[in-house]
């Protein structure tokens, strides 16, 4: 007697332990990732075994909340919300573990090659894309018509640059064109990397030797600055994303180029004054091969920590897979469904007339290459990065020399040289350069 | 006996009184202006007059739970407190009355780890809280704020204690009263506004710190500083959302710190007159 209620005590025990595992979920507060918090009814209903603990912070807190856990293995997080820059360094680091375990049903052939590069290392995924994105030119149709000026699908940044400098001229309250001034390696230096890239420029030559020196970093910073001079906005070195964003929703902005996941934004009726008149290019290069375009995808990876991976395991693949793409779908549209990630969803007709970006979107998303992102050869990965782990403190560094010129606290010429100089003495100290 | 000062100069002060005040408080009355807010009118420039909507917090409140980051806030602040009164009582009140030379350096080195700056020991304390399993439980935060309140706590009453005349104290020795008779039915009584404001500060330095509040918890014991952070937004608009999440978050600190004014403003000007 005794004995059957030892054992059945120990089996209820056992089946509640068994009922009550809780996977938490390191996340950022972006439209898609608070969407898939309201849809998680389906996964738990789906797996009534598991329960999901969310925690959501702002992205630089939540890079260093993830960063101090999953460096001292603390083992609070079962999933975190990472970008492309982080998942090559700790791949490598052996923080986080292979995808390997997604299921029959996963397809990992379908996600965009160019996303799926971006978060592999020797040929392992070791991270989920949630959504994709690149960088493209939006631009306003009717202030172009006005103008007797057609973009091209793939611009130049001699045309962008005449462009945007024709319409400040003709129109007293509209700004030629908005870029991000804001200093920061994930603000001005995303874009400014992205188009040096398209300018012949590199961060590195192939023996980690700062190239801030060389006459095509002077190309760049010279064009941006003086573009932003004739045809920018007022106090342009403090916007970021969303500072144009604003503006040019509110008519203010010829030209924006920024994330392709600003589309849905600015064609929104209800936030946007201007839904019906945004027209999308390709960002503008120099005829070098490259584009000043970017690669992100904001992933979901499983720390080597987490006590509870098959469980974290099942959660990605059911928050990235094909089924969760129909399933926001189904529940909110196919304009809400999170892009970039699956080639699938760019072949979908009903995705193509909801979101007219859709096309553009992927040409920009297949016109970034993280693995061989620069005119010359360099020895590092990432387009709008560099991914190694010093970069954030170094880019940031950089993108406040960059933006101080912008305000025209500094020159050109003397930004590049101090950026130069830090360069060599960080990449020095991290034994970069022997 | 006091000066005679005019009307007119009363006036003056009075209502450079109220600017001074006004400007400082204005930060936190646009916060509650905007949380009215829709966010396409909050980024749309200044402007003092809201639509009056509530759509920012109801959709505040439909995305994280208010309450349970309330609680927690207010188990830490008052926990901390209650608990650095404990220790920091004893404390001045040997540096006050019992005074050695070194009573100073000491003083003097524990204001000193006030002057560390916290992210220099994050990894350190992190890997304790992990070895302890005190991560993101409200045990370990609470031992958190009340260290790092503690200093200014034991300096706080210190200057409070020091006010107290000694020969109080040595009249209750006379009478027979034992240590703890004098530590509890002699000085703490006296110290009473002082202890007041003490606790008032101490709930609200503990209310508002958001380093190891954010770095040291992930849901079960997260209070409202990683309430409004979870309302910031790199691609999207949020500056309605983030205004009506900060009015609530700061709305219990702020009623409270009305209602105690006297209290405070007694306390922090206690001994300031001679």
């Amino acid at each position: 007697m005794i004995r059957t209620l030892i054992l059945s005590a120990t089996a209820s025990l056992l089946a509640f332990a068994a009922h009550a595992e809780t996977i938490t979920i390191a996340t950022v507060n972006n439209g898609d990732m608070i969407r898939m918090q309201k849809l998680t009814d389906d996964f738990t209903s789906k797996n009534p075994d598991i329960e999901l603990n969310w925690v959501t912070l702002e992205e630089n807190v939540l890079r260093e909340r993830v960063t101090t856990d999953i460096a001292t293995k603390g083992g609070q997080y079962d999933v975190m919300t990472i970008g492309t820059y982080e998942v090559p360094i700790w791949a490598k680091q052996n923080w986080l573990l292979p995808l390997d375990n997604l299921g029959d049903d996963y397809d990992v052939a379908d996600i965009i090659p160019a996303i799926a590069g971006g978060l592999s290392v020797d040929g392992k995924l070791y991270a989920a894309p949630f959504y994709g994105e690149s960088s493209f030119v939006m631009y306003r149709k009717d202030l172009f018509e006005k103008a007797g000026l057609t973009m091209p699908d793939a611009p130049t940044w001699d045309f962008v640059g005449e462009a945007a400098r024709k319409i400040k001229a003709d129109n007293t309250d509209v700004n030629g064109i908005c870029l991000r001034g804001k200093a920061g390696w994930g603000e001005n230096m995303a874009f400014l990397t992205a188009m040096s890239n398209s300018f012949g420029a590199r961060w590195f030559d192939e023996n980690w030797q700062p190239q801030f020196d060389q006459p095509e970093w002077k190309e760049t910073l010279e064009f941006y600055v003086n573009l932003m001079k004739d045809a920018g906005p007022q106090g342009a070195s403090s916007n970021g994303f969303n500072e144009n964003l604003a503006l040019f929703q509110q008519g203010k902005c010829a030209m924006w180029i920024d994330a392709t996941v600003a589309a849905s934004f600015v064609t929104n009726p209800t936030d946007s004054t201007v839904a019906d008149k945004v027209g999308f290019a390709l960002a503008p290069d120099k005829g070098l091969g490259k584009r000043g375009n970017w690669l992100w995808a904001w992933s979901l990876g499983i720390p080597a920590g987490s006590q509870k991976a098959d469980a974290a395991q099942k959660f990605v693949s059911w928050a990235t897979s094909k089924a969760y793409l129909e399933l926001v779908a189904s529940k909110e549209g196919w304009a809400n469904v999170p892009p970039g990630t699956r080639t699938s969803l760019y072949e979908n007709p009903e995705y193509q007339k909801a979101a007219p970006f859709a096309k553009m979107t992927l040409d920009s998303i297949n016109a970034a290459d993280p693995n061989n992102p620069t005119v010359k050869p360099v020895p590092y990965t990432g387009v709008q990065f560099v991914a190694i782990p010093e970069f954030q403190g170094l880019g940031t560094t950089v993108g406040q020399l960059f933006s101080a010129a912008l305000a025209g606290q500094m020159s050109v010429d003397d930004a590049l040289a101090q950026a130069q100089q830090v360069s060599v003495r960080e990449m020095t100290r991290s034994g970069y350069i022997k | 006996m006091s000066r005679a000062v005019s009307t007119q100069t009363k006036f003056g002060w009075t209502i450079a009184a109220w600017l001074v005040a006004l400007l400082i408080f204005f930060p936190i009355l646009y916060t509650i202006i905007t949380s009215f807010k829709t966010e396409t009118e909050a980024i749309a420039g200044f402007d003092l007059i809201p639509s009056g909507t509530l759509q920012s917090y109801a959709e505040v409140e439909a995305q994280n739970s208010y309450f349970k980051f309330f609680v927690n806030s207010v188990i830490l602040s008052v926990g901390s407190t209650l608990l650095a009164l404990i220790v920091a009582i004893p404390a001045a009140w040997s540096m006050a009355f019992a005074p050695t030379n070194r009573t100073k350096d000491i003083l003097m080195w524990m204001l000193s780890t006030k002057m560390m700056p916290a992210a220099a020991v994050l990894v350190p304390i992190y890997l304790l809280f992990r070895d302890a399993g005190l991560l993101d439980s409200r045990v370990g935060l609470t031992l958190m704020l009340m260290l790092i309140n503690l200093p200014i706590v034991i300096w706080m009453l210190y200057t409070y204690f020091r006010e107290i005349p000694g020969e109080i104290l040595e009249a209750s020795r006379m009478d027979g009263a034992s240590l703890w008779n004098e530590i509890v039915y002699v000085l703490t009584p006296m110290a009473v506004p002082g202890i007041a404001s003490t606790m008032l500060l101490n709930i609200i330095l503990a209310w508002n710190e958001a380093f190891w509040t954010l770095r040291l918890t992930t849901t079960n014991a997260a209070p409202l500083t990683a309430f409004i952070a979870s309302f910031s937004s790199p691609q999207g608009l949020f500056w309605a959302k983030l205004s009506a999440a900060s009015t609530l978050a700061i709305a219990p600190i702020l009623i409270m710190g009305w209602f105690s004014q006297r209290q405070l403003v007694r306390g922090l000007t206690f001994g300031a007159v001679k």
